[in-house]
């Protein structure tokens, strides 16, 4: 009993903190986003906050998280003063990206002032979009995230007020890759909703990075949720970087929908970070639309890496295929669910799914499960999932040419990671990820020697 | 350089070696054949270190030291080269990678200069047109996808490589046709020097058409039961193992 009255009590607490701030909340957006709330409440109330018993969430209970979670929320954007080039100066001068950046959840327009996009691209304060080009935000704002179907994406809706909007018009190619730079800092803990909306037009491309860091030692909880869609023959990557330190919690959800002939790429990277949990939702919405879904996680001490993914076969010829993989220390744990749907439409589709394992101690624990439902007989699917250790042959080959256990050790580890980091597109950015896995991979703090950010206590 | 007195070994609980003595001095060249389950490649993994292999009985010294003092990476830095019967794949690392690592590893034991990229390379080049290995090869990962016949010869590239004092080649002719047979003979061979040895483990007396031993010791039932020069190994190849086992009173 006392178990269900402990989660009764995190309801009322967030539902309250919700009416007790509705006004704040609510103030300089449309009366459409507040709208969105209501639903958004009740579904967090039915739901709860996701634990063992939500079949979505059994590897990762947030119960306990949010039991002792009584940390601050800002309602209203701080002025940080955070000049974007004394914090961040990235470690490959040629490495050369728009940078975007992003303070506890808010669109930092100090930070990202400098930057010329490609004409008719817009990038902006979601919340200023939201006045400014309430067509677009309007017609695809909650489209994709649905608060009835999770918890978390309740909690972000009921609480959403700013975040990063992009567009990118049809037939636009921006060449240099966008950097999305989410940074927590805070004197109190505190807890940070971020919303985005990203539109990529017909055949447009662009490649589009999430890095997040914390810039402070304070607890954090983030709950961020992106909706992107993507047009006709447009070619999206995008890849996200986790390295945050581990009293913080980063619940994210990546929904997005393809349309007919885009190709996307996806690669989450997971240096670092106390609980972290990834859904990602991807729709084939249109006739040979192909998805190649990636992600590496290193995990020690405490740390807990769950990765959620739903992908949608909804048309024809669509491909999708994934490659998870884990390198877990300690006592650390991990959870991969991969759920692939065919729809009763969706011949000729081609899924795949793998996840491959390593635990370096026996304390580590890694459940992996491939979730397929299938629904029609014209379909090529597979899974595959391996939980393993470091292959001793392997070892003992490494260390009879004169290399020593820990280095042989640390060899085989990065090549297991780097079958994910290969499938990274952007040379540099491969290269900069290569060494930051490595030095993880060492014990060495894993981030750029000029970036200001010290990410790691 | 290499003295082992009175070797006992199990694996997996069970004896194999059965009270080994055996002498290699520099310069020499040395022959353990015998059929099959007798011992050989336990034998050679007992002196590369692996951890399956458990030494219940007896010494080996190495250039005067205690062989058992040291990890499998201190022996081979020490000058311990084993040529694997079946070597790993290992997808991943990278040939260049590994070769590189392994060479400054050894030349940091010996309180030497680690090479620079470019004098890796022209190393890395010398030795693959002294062993005729394929170019390609070392743009992969370690042994993986290789054939049968390019993972004897990545041995003898990775052996050209680091220059060991003593070499053993556990079984490194089985699987090889002809010219791969001649090709990793001729490597041995050019490798060999008045200050190294080699011991050759095989159950054929073929590869000794190629590389000639100095001596030939039969390895039975986890003991040597004859040691003489190469014309034991005529002898065998005349008459099989059947007469040796006689002898043993089977």
């Amino acid at each position: 009993m006392a178990d269900v009255l402990e989660k009764i009590t995190a309801i009322k607490r967030i539902s309250d903190v919700f009416s007790a701030n509705r006004t704040l909340i609510g103030e300089g957006v449309p009366e459409w986003v507040n709208r969105t709330r209501k639903p958004a409440l009740e579904a967090f109330q039915r739901m709860g906050i996701p634990g063992f018993r939500t079949e979505n969430y059994k590897y990762t209970d947030l119960t306990r998280l949010f039991d002792n979670e009584n940390f601050r929320r800002f309602f209203k954007p701080e002025d940080f003063e955070i000049n974007l080039n004394e914090v961040f100066s990235c470690d490959v001068p040629e490495f050369d990206t728009h940078l975007i950046l992003v303070v506890n959840g808010w669109y930092d327009e100090g930070g990202n002032r400098n930057t010329v996009y490609p004409e008719g691209v817009i990038v902006k304060s979601l919340r200023k979009a939201m006045v400014e080009n309430a067509d677009l935000v309007e017609k695809y704002y909650g489209n994709l995230a649905l608060s009835k179907d999770d918890p978390l994406t309740a909690m972000n809706t009921l609480f959403a007020q700013d975040g990063v909007f992009i567009y990118i018009p049809d037939n636009t190619h921006i060449t240099k890759p966008l950097q999305l730079i989410n940074i927590l800092r805070s004197e109190d803990d505190l807890y940070v909703t971020q919303r985005n909306l990203i539109i990529a037009g017909k055949n447009s491309q662009a490649k589009i990075m999430f890095c997040d860091h914390t810039l402070m030692p304070q607890q954090f909880i983030n709950n961020n949720l992106t909706e992107f869609e993507i047009g006709e023959e447009a070619v999206i990557d995008i890849y996200s970087i986790q390295n945050q330190h581990n009293k913080t919690a980063s619940l994210s959800g990546l929904y997005i929908r393809q349309a007919r002939g885009s190709q996307l790429v996806t690669n989450a990277i997971t240096l670092h970070g106390g609980i972290i949990r990834n859904n990602l939702k991807v729709l084939l919405d249109g006739e040979h639309a192909s998805a190649k879904i990636c992600g590496l996680a290193l995990s020690d001490k405490n740390q807990h890496v769950d990765n959620y993914t739903n992908i949608e076969h909804i048309r024809p010829n669509c491909q999708s295929d994934q490659l998870y993989k884990n390198i877990l220390d300690d006592s650390s744990t991990g959870g991969f669910t991969g759920r692939i749907h065919v729809l009763p439409h969706a011949v000729k589709t081609a899924a795949y799914q793998r996840n491959n394992n390593v635990l370096l101690t026996n304390a580590a624990k890694m459940n992996t499960k491939p979730q397929l439902v299938i629904d029609n007989d014209d379909v090529k699917c597979s899974h595959g999932a391996t939980v393993g250790r470091i292959n001793d042959e392997a070892l003992f080959y490494l260390q009879a040419r004169g290399i020593n256990e820990k280095e042989a050790r640390l060899m085989l580890m990065f090549a297991f990671a780097h079958e994910v980091l290969a499938e990274i597109k952007i040379e540099k950015l491969r290269d900069v990820i290569d060494k930051l896995v490595n030095k993880r991979l060492r014990g060495e703090v894993s981030k750029c020697h000029s970036c200001a950010m010290d990410c790691i206590r | 350089m290499l003295v082992i007195k009175d070797l006992y070994a199990k694996v997996e609980g069970k004896d194999i070696l059965k009270g080994i003595n055996l002498t290699v001095n520099a310069g020499e060249v040395h022959a353990i054949m015998g059929p099959n389950g007798s011992g050989k490649s336990t034998l050679a993994n007992v002196l590369a270190g692996h951890s399956n292999f458990e030494v219940t009985h007896g010494t080996i010294t190495f250039n005067g030291k205690n062989i058992f003092d040291m990890s499998p990476d201190v022996r081979a830095k020490e000058g311990l080269f084993l040529s694997f019967q079946y070597p790993v794949e290992i997808p991943g690392v990278s040939m260049v990678n590994f070769l590189k690592t392994a060479v400054n590893e050894h030349r940091k034991y010996r309180n030497e200069k680690e090479l620079s990229a470019g004098d890796f390379l022209k190393l890395m080049r010398e030795k693959k047109a002294m062993v005729q290995i394929d170019s390609q090869l070392t743009n992969r990962s370690v042994n993986e996808g290789f054939s049968g016949g390019e993972k004897k010869k990545n041995e003898i590239f990775q052996m050209a490589m680091l220059e060991p004092k003593l070499a053993i080649l556990d079984e490194t002719d089985s699987g090889l046709d002809i010219d791969a047979l001649r090709i990793v003979s001729n490597g041995v061979n050019m490798l060999k020097t008045p200050y190294n040895a080699t011991i050759l483990v095989t159950h054929y007396q073929r590869l000794l058409d190629y590389i000639v031993p100095d001596f030939v010791h039969v390895l039975y039932e986890g003991r040597i039961v004859k040691s003489a020069g190469k014309e034991l190994a005529f002898e065998l190849e005349e008459k099989g193992y059947d007469w040796i086992k006689k002898e043993q009173g089977e």
